[in-house]
């Protein structure tokens, strides 16, 4: 293979054997030339001698839409239909396929695949596009500025061939220094609302391979047993139960003792024999706590001084000023434990090769994670380890471990055995809720004084929870001045222009392991600033959206004018204030990922017999909308995820031991939850910013507010369902 | 023990014991992964398929009971004309996400079809129930079952 860059850090390939056009691009943007076998590079698209175009997409698919959305991208560029361009998933690769928002970190997060991709793949289309013009033009004897490519088809004049006739020729040019990006007059498939998923027909007729349909030859299937409260240690087993179990195999401590790895030869005698395995734990170290005891906990650290002013703020001054205002309108909230619970239970597969290799074969949602980890446990440099990334049943943050969790799972289940047989790692659903990284709880406490005009004059806001971020390998870039901002993002930079503004934070004692989930601080946040908006609002005798409104008037500053227009915009659709008899409605707007999202839910009913989500009502401002379809299911989405939870679910713990163990007990969505859905796009001709996660924050504290609305119960603790509200 | 199962139109021989759920079966042993395991205790429908055309949990039907059967998954329901169109309509609402539950939903989206042609939004919603998506794709579902129920009446 001889590859061949430009200053600008393109690189393309082309293989001697054969016509393969690859374009990528290197981070560095340092030159790199190479011409052997073994100097292989990375591409963002790779087109065959027979014209066939392919996007390798680096970011993985857990329903969110890279797998259409980075195709667009190129085909776009290209100029191609979406039905012209394939996708594969990317290989582990940090230094060409990392999220460019997480440095040289392969990972999917923060909803950022569009938002990190959209130049980088962009631009490895324009840069194809130019190597086909560019060989079409000599090929034809015609100025390249007359050529076109659409569809496909090359064009000049009278003359057309398909692009394939030209890969030969344009893997021998040199990547252009600066190819040019299309205007967005030109886009065709960019914000096309007929695009449809590349993925749909796979999902709909049991083709599409997820890491739980991987069935290798020979492999075994392995389950852990662990301990009932984290910490546990395991000492020992007897599996005298368990060789009763037909396909069952053997058992081992796991290496670091956390419990007990069952091979078998299928899943369900892997699930028997596990069942019927005794295991002898030391659980002097494990948790020992409830969750009662846990909510007293951060109860006792709102009150107390914050251990953090996170916004520097002269609290003793805001303090007084709200002391001596004209209303005070006080709220302590709390936020429970929650489960991610993905459909697909987790799971994952580790084989070795005959050369040593070892393979893995996962929903890998931040690839580098188990690749660095694979490197101490397999004792193998990089390059001897492999990651396939196969489709992802959901995760809403669950496959995203600082510790790669359940890939080291495996990973420890394998290095015991002799090697000889793959082992697929499987999670059931107990294990994924007994056994998690849950949303950690949190607590606020929000005090807000109004002048005798009905205008704010302090807003404290103490803040309460265990850290996500902390203890992780991500603390040294994400944490200041000790503060997680995960904690407290969307208070302490929501864009709301509120005089005297104090936020403190505390950090609680370590209850659970805990994690981002979807949407992260936003979360809790967005509920305590929403539905403090309102009381606040009525405190002062004016409407929500208006009170809105007026903390989000500085013509100058554009976040607050994007946050106000989907307020506006949702308001509008949503007939505010013109709900039919018998219907309440409710609001709420929040700034996450980029994107700004305000929802109106509009309910009937009453707590007391049960309340029905009729409606609700979205507007949406995430920049240029690249799929305006999977930008709407993204925020019907995370809607339902966010109301879904707060209607029913929580973890509680009772002597460290999780009490919730499978669906019944953990209630998910269903599809009577909610009867409609209407979405709406602002148009923006800004870069693109985060969907998957930015319909979540509002949901819960709009279904607040309307509930409010409708018989004065401002729920401040979740679940609803536990606290005063009951559900049709 | 040997058993003998009529699953999509043919007939296997597969070696389990009672008690296995025929949803590991189906998966291990015949390798149709189609058919989903999602909580093992019939509370989410991924793992739904046809019993005589009936939807059933698979993860909560013995295979020791389904001898007799005719036996349906999501691979050849297509072979049906309402699997068809739910399948068409699916693809056209762009109703997956991540996909996961999706074969269960369209098996039980069938089941319904093939018990009343033209459902009402309340009729899908009390149908559907059991078929957990934690992507919420709930709307489109529904509005996937009603738009098969168009392309069958048309």
């Amino acid at each position: 293979m001889t590859i061949n860059t430009s200053r600008r850090g393109f690189l393309k390939g082309a293989a001697a054997a054969g016509a393969v056009l690859l374009v990528g691009a290197r981070p560095d943007g340092v030159l790199a030339a190479a011409s052997s076998e073994t100097a292989q590079f990375n591409p963002f698209v790779k087109i065959d001698a027979d014209g066939t175009v392919t996007a390798i997409v680096k970011h993985f698919e857990k329903g969110q839409g890279p797998a259409t959305g980075l195709p667009t991208l190129i085909a776009e560029e290209i100029g191609l239909t979406m039905d012209q361009i394939e996708y594969e998933f990317a290989p582990s690769d940090p230094n060409v396929y990392n999220n460019l928002l997480f440095g040289p970190f392969q990972g999917t997060g923060g909803s950022t695949a569009m938002a990190n991709s959209w130049l980088q793949y962009r631009q490895a289309g324009a840069a194809a596009r130019e190597m086909l013009i560019k060989a079409a033009a000599q090929s034809w004897g015609v100025d390249a500025s007359g050529i076109t490519i659409e569809e496909g088809i090359v064009k000049a004049g009278d003359k057309s061939a398909p692009i394939a006739e030209f890969v030969a020729a344009a893997a021998q040019l040199e990547a252009p220094a600066e190819p040019r990006l299309k205007d967005p007059s030109e886009f065709r498939l960019i914000g096309n609302a007929a695009v449809r998923r590349k993925d749909s027909a796979i999902k709909g007729n049991g083709q599409a391979m997820y890491a739980m349909d991987v069935h290798l030859p020979n492999q075994m299937v392995a389950m852990i047993k662990r301990p009932e409260s984290k910490g546990g240690i395991a000492l020992g087993f007897d599996d005298s139960a368990s060789k009763e179990v037909k396909g069952y195999i053997s058992a081992a401590v796991l290496p670091n003792q956390a419990g007990v790895a069952v091979y078998a030869e299928n899943t369900w005698a892997a699930i028997q024999a596990r069942d019927a395995l005794e295991v002898d734990w030391d659980m002097s170290g494990a948790e020992t706590r409830d969750s009662d005891q846990i909510r007293s906990e951060i109860m006792a650290a709102l009150d107390a001084e914050p251990t953090y002013n996170v916004n520097k703020a002269d609290v003793a001054a805001v303090s007084a000023a709200i002391d001596g205002a004209d209303k005070v309108v006080e709220k302590t909230f709390y936020f429970p434990l929650l489960a991610h619970a993905p459909m697909e239970p987790l799971n994952c597969t580790i084989e070795q090769t005959a050369e040593g290799d070892i393979v893995l074969h996962d929903g890998a949602q931040m690839p580098t994670g188990p690749h660095m980890a694979y490197q101490q446990i397999f004792q193998l440099p990089p390059e001897k380890i492999h990651i396939k990334t196969m489709l992802a049943g959901g995760s809403f943050g669950r496959r995203a471990t600082p510790d790669a969790d359940y890939q080291v799972e495996a990973a420890l289940a394998f290095v015991v055995t002799d090697r000889s047989r793959p082992v697929k790692l499987v999670w059931t659903r107990e294990d994924d809720i007994r056994s998690g990284y849950y949303r950690p709880a949190f607590g606020h406490k929000v005090r807000v004084g109004l002048d005798t005009d009905g205008n704010i004059v302090g807003w404290q806001h103490q803040i309460a929870g265990q850290s996500v971020i902390k203890g992780t390998a991500f603390e040294a870039v994400l944490v200041h001045d000790g503060v997680d901002h995960s904690s407290v993002e969307g208070v302490a930079d929501s864009p709301y222009a509120i005089p005297g503004m104090a936020v403190g934070l505390t950090d609680t004692p370590k209850a659970t392991t805990v994690l981002w989930w979807r949407s992260v601080g936003h979360t809790h946040t967005a509920y305590a600033m929403e539905t403090m908006m309102d009381l606040v609002a009525e405190a002062a005798g004016r409407d929500p959206v208006e009170f809105r409104l007026a903390h989000l008037s500085d013509s100058a500053n554009p976040d607050q004018q994007r946050k106000a227009a989907v307020l506006k915009l949702a308001a509008e659709k949503a007939g505010w204030g013109n709900a039919p008899a018998g219907r309440s409605q409710g609001i709420a707007v929040h700034k996450s990922f980029g994107s700004y999202a305000a929802e109106v839910v509009e309910i009937s009913g009453d707590p007391e017999d049960g309340i029905k989500i009729e409606k609700v009502t979205c507007a949406v401002d995430c920049g240029i909308a690249v799929n305006p379809d999977v930008v709407k299911a993204q925020m019907e989405g995370g809607i339902g995820y966010g109301i879904g939870h707060v209607m029913r679910d929580q973890i509680t713990l009772t002597s460290g031991a999780v009490d919730q163990s499978n669906f019944p007990d953990y209630e998910p969505l269903r599809i009577s939850d909610i009867a409609a859905i209407d979405v709406h796009i602002v148009p923006s001709a800004e870069a693109p910013t985060g969907v998957g996660e930015p319909g979540t924050p509002p949901s819960a504290p709009a279904l607040a507010n309307a509930i409010h609305t409708m018989s004065g119960i401002l729920v401040a603790e979740h679940p609803m369902a536990e606290n005063g509200v009951s559900f049709a | 023990m040997s058993l003998t199962l009529k699953l999509n139109g043919q007939t296997h021989t597969v070696d389990a014991e009672p008690g296995t759920p025929l949803l590991w079966v189906i998966r291990d042993e015949l390798k149709l992964t189609g058919t989903k395991f999602g909580c093992g205790v019939a509370s989410c429908g991924a793992c739904t398929v046809h019993l005589n055309g009936e939807p059933v949990r698979s993860c909560q039907t013995y295979i020791e009971d389904v001898e007799d059967a005719e036996i349906t998954t999501i691979e050849a329901v297509g072979d049906d004309k309402i699997g068809a169109a739910v399948q068409q309509a699916w693809v056209e609402l762009d109703v997956v996400q991540c996909g996961y539950c999706q074969s269960g939903q369209v098996m039980s989206a069938v089941g319904l079809l093939s018990e009343n042609p033209k459902p009402s939004a309340e009729e899908i919603d009390e149908y559907m129930y059991g078929n957990a998506c934690r992507c919420a794709t709930y709307q489109r579902i529904r509005a996937g079952v009603q738009r098969a129920s168009e392309i069958l009446e048309a």
